[in-house]
């Protein structure tokens, strides 16, 4: 137990040191470097309380997929230091209430959990017990069974969200030239070389 | 004391040499697979290929890596010097430690976990980190574009990957890696039933390693060596040895999931005689062939191409293929019980 108390304490303390690395680093490429360190350990923290399938995904998906398009994007960014210091001032207010309402959120958590012991009992309690079912399979039971409706309404919100994304960037500029694979494929030797007897001295 | 050795140092000594016994014979196989392709382009391109150093220029690999360790470290001075260092240390890493989850025989495995399957996805999809940051660490033209092309390409092939080992974890019903082997011991292997699957997994591989023909982002052609042109020495090196190792990955990968890893190719009596490693070992090995042999036959794929073939092509084929196999599993009764 000494041993995973100290993997917690170093995971944790990477993570919240990232955290904050994130929000005040200067560079926003480095800014991402430490979300993709943030999520990574608590990946690492996720497999410490037997969430092994959470962590991986975690992984996959935030890692592996959205943390890569935040990188493409601002890495292609010309940024200006002097103009982003002198938006500081204007955004502060929202920042500071954003953070404000997120800290009464966390504390709210936090003090139902400590007031109640129930309630801080069922949440240290993986449901079902974790040497009974993988939670691999414990998540499909919850997620493809018990609600199955309404994870499939949560993907076809997600699906409109993407279709009406992709319509409202989607333009059609006139003019450009597109490779059409199948007229390409469909052009024979007969239309594509025309073999020419040259005579000498005289050209075609 | 006794207590804190046998709770604490003795594990922790076991693993290490766990951890030895699989890295060191993987970069000898990593040296000798840079061996292996020179010789097999050679014999395709009716040449001698390396035949100097040591017998039959066997150890062309271990001189090629001496030259590059007495080399000098060239730091770009625009660079961004701490990322610069850390990207091919990342690639690297990467590379070794997928290892951990892949078993040599029933039972031979570092760490037999339940999401092996998964993990080694997740770690597939970091390699594009290593690439990126080197491209953009390196604030240089080539290496920049680089970075951009593998960010795009690989995103683009993991997708398809994710669907192949979708509808293999639908036939073996675990995230475990064993268990897939296993599960091709009492059937057939998967490349059979899943032959277009196979085919996908394999030319998904090629992109996600950034292999030829779809090695965009190093097109020497374009763009001179791509992310490597600003390295020099073991930085290079770290790279060099992080591609090859992640080629032997993806063979095993391969192997694992369509051609039954440890399991020789029929249960009866002179092939079950040879011990499963050597069977793992020799599919990676005609895995590895087929990669060197792509390499040798096909030109480059343009950059419009690829993604057309990985957004247009792989990606409905694959979904297509994820729904039927779950149709089929469902209707003749086959769904694996867990």
């Amino acid at each position: 137990m000494i041993l995973q108390g100290l993997t917690f304490y170093l995971f944790a303390a990477i993570a919240v040191g990232a955290g904050v690395m994130v929000v005040s680093a200067r560079n926003p490429v480095h800014s991402v470097l430490f979300l993709i360190l943030t999520f990574f350990t608590t990946a690492g923290l996720f497999v410490l309380i037997g969430a092994e399938f959470l962590a991986m995904v975690l992984v996959v998906v935030y890692v592996g997929a959205v943390a890569v398009l935040f990188m493409f994007v601002v890495m292609m960014l010309d940024i200006n230091f002097v103009e982003m210091r002198e938006g500081f001032l204007q955004y502060m207010p929202i920042g500071v209430l954003v953070g404000i309402i997120l800290l009464v959120e966390l504390l709210m958590v936090l003090g139902t959990a400590s007031l109640s012991p129930e309630v801080m009992a069922a949440g240290t309690e993986p449901i079902p017990d974790l040497a009974q079912r993988q939670n691999t399979a414990a998540l499909g039971d919850v997620m493809y069974t018990k609600y199955i409706y309404l994870f499939q309404a949560a993907g076809m919100i997600l699906l409109i969200a993407m279709i009406g994304a992709i319509v409202l960037t989607h333009r059609q500029r006139p003019g450009v030239r597109k490779q059409v694979i199948s007229k390409q494929l469909a052009r024979t030797r007969e239309e594509a070389v025309e073999l020419k007897k040259v005579q000498p001295g005289q050209g075609i | 004391m006794a207590e804190f050795w046998s709770i604490y140092l003795l594990p922790g000594i076991i693993i290490l040499a766990q951890i030895l016994a699989i890295i060191v014979p993987l970069l000898l196989c990593v040296a000798m697979v840079t061996y292996y392709e020179r010789k097999i382009m050679a014999a395709m391109q009716l040449r001698m290929g390396p035949n100097v150093v040591g017998p039959f220029g066997l150890l062309q690999a271990f001189a090629d890596g001496a030259k590059l360790f007495f080399k000098e470290t060239i730091l770009p001075t625009s660079a961004n010097k701490i990322i610069f260092l850390i990207a091919p240390m990342i690639t690297f890493l990467l590379s070794l430690v997928a290892w951990a989850v892949i078993p040599f025989d029933d039972g031979i495995v570092v760490s037999d976990i339940n999401v092996g399957i998964l993990y080694l996805f997740a770690i597939s999809s970091l390699g594009v980190y290593g690439i990126v940051m080197a491209g953009w660490a390196s604030n240089s033209k080539y290496p920049f574009l680089s970075a951009l092309r593998s960010a795009a390409q690989m995103v683009s092939y993991e997708v398809s990957i994710g669907f192949v080992i979708i509808t293999v974890l639908l036939c073996v019903g675990s995230l475990n890696v064993s268990d897939v082997v296993r599960a091709q011991a009492e059937g057939v292997w998967f490349f059979i039933p899943l032959f277009p699957m196979f085919v996908i997994f394999f030319i998904s591989a090629l992109a996600e390693t950034n292999r030829h023909p779809f090695d965009l982002p190093e097109a020497e052609a374009e763009l001179v060596a791509g992310y490597q042109v600003e390295y020099s020495s073991m930085a290079f090196a770290l790279f060099f040895l992080g591609e090859y190792a992640n080629m032997i990955l993806m063979s095993g990968l391969t192997a694992i999931l369509f051609l039954g890893g440890w399991l020789p190719p029929f249960d009866i009596a002179p092939f079950n005689w040879i011990p499963g490693p050597i069977w793992f070992f020799l599919k990676i090995l005609l895995l590895l062939f087929v990669f060197v042999w792509v390499r040798a036959t096909l030109p480059r794929y343009r950059y419009d191409q690829l993604m057309r073939l990985g957004w247009k092509v792989f990606l409905p084929f694959s979904l297509f293929w994820v729904a039927l196999t779950a149709g089929v599993l469902v209707a003749f009764d086959l769904v694996p019980q867990t």
